[in-house]
């Protein structure tokens, strides 16, 4: 690992900064936001968006459609809202990224996953929930988003202290 | 300091699946302490799978994964006995960083 220091790195740092600036710049203009699920920034503004579709928007620049295809896997009642186990699966081909949203926590999206090539869609993890909500996975795949739904139940919000 | 992240990785012919437990608080920064004052959040954002020079896997998380955060995957072009890196970073700059063997 290197640390910046010296008269040098604020100089450095700023022209890096002004090099990504352009970058970034010149990468947006074919693509629009769509691009931002796909590459490698952590979505800070997604993550910060309250409902749902003002998140996928954020995060994909476009929406969903529901497809069998894509098989989400959750408890129909969630004893506690801390720590509900969450999985989903596809059977859709060049799947990019998964992403999970809970509509109704305080910021609806939740986990987002970059898939590449050589791994198989398909994730498991545990997200929590503020209460009883509808649970969506997005799973992009050739460049189109298709969803599943799900209502989940919870008796204790994960969100109490 | 033992590390935060517990990692099983088996090969199974072509496929390696990944179970991942990391020690987190992933607080909110919505919830108060006993005290009345709110628990500034703290969460791991991005969490990172290496293996043989390539991400295999990437997670961007949000303050609504659970606490100690759990994530299984898998994925081709492993063998067993290659390395697979893990590392995490989270919102105030936190990170920590472990090697597993395929099993």
């Amino acid at each position: 690992m290197t640390t910046f220091s010296g008269p040098h790195a604020t100089r450095r740092l700023i022209l890096q900064g002004a090099a990504s600036v352009a970058l970034l710049g010149l990468g947006n203009l074919p693509f629009g936001p769509a691009r931002a699920a796909a590459n490698d920034k952590y979505p800070e503004d997604a993550f910060k968006q309250k409902n749902e579709a003002d998140a996928i928007k954020a995060l994909y620049g476009k929406t969903a459609e529901p497809s069998d295809k894509v098989k989400l896997d959750a408890p129909e009642i969630a004893e506690n809202g801390g720590v509900v186990p969450i999985s989903v699966t596809t059977t859709l081909d060049k799947v990019s990224s998964i992403s999970f949203f809970v509509a109704e926590n305080p910021n609806a999206l939740a986990a987002s996953y970059r898939i590449p090539d050589g791994t198989i869609p398909a994730v498991a993890n545990r997200l929590k929930m503020a209460k009883t909500t509808r649970l969506t996975a997005i799973v992009e795949a050739d460049g189109k988003l298709y969803s599943a739904t799900k209502e989940v139940k919870v008796t204790v919000g994960g969100c109490g202290g | 300091m033992a590390s935060s992240i517990r990692v099983r990785a088996t090969s199974n012919g072509d496929i390696t699946e990944v179970q991942a437990l990391i020690q987190h608080p992933m607080d909110t920064g919505l919830v108060k302490n006993p005290n009345g004052e709110l628990i500034p959040a703290h969460f791991i954002q991005e969490l990172k799978f290496e293996c043989n020079g390539r991400d295999v896997f990437v997670a961007d998380w949000g303050t609504a994964v659970s606490k100690d955060p759990y994530v299984k995957f898998s994925f081709r072009g492993a063998k067993k006995g290659d390395e697979l890196k893990i590392s995490w970073t989270d919102n105030k700059g936190g990170s920590d960083t472990t090697t597993a063997k395929i099993a």
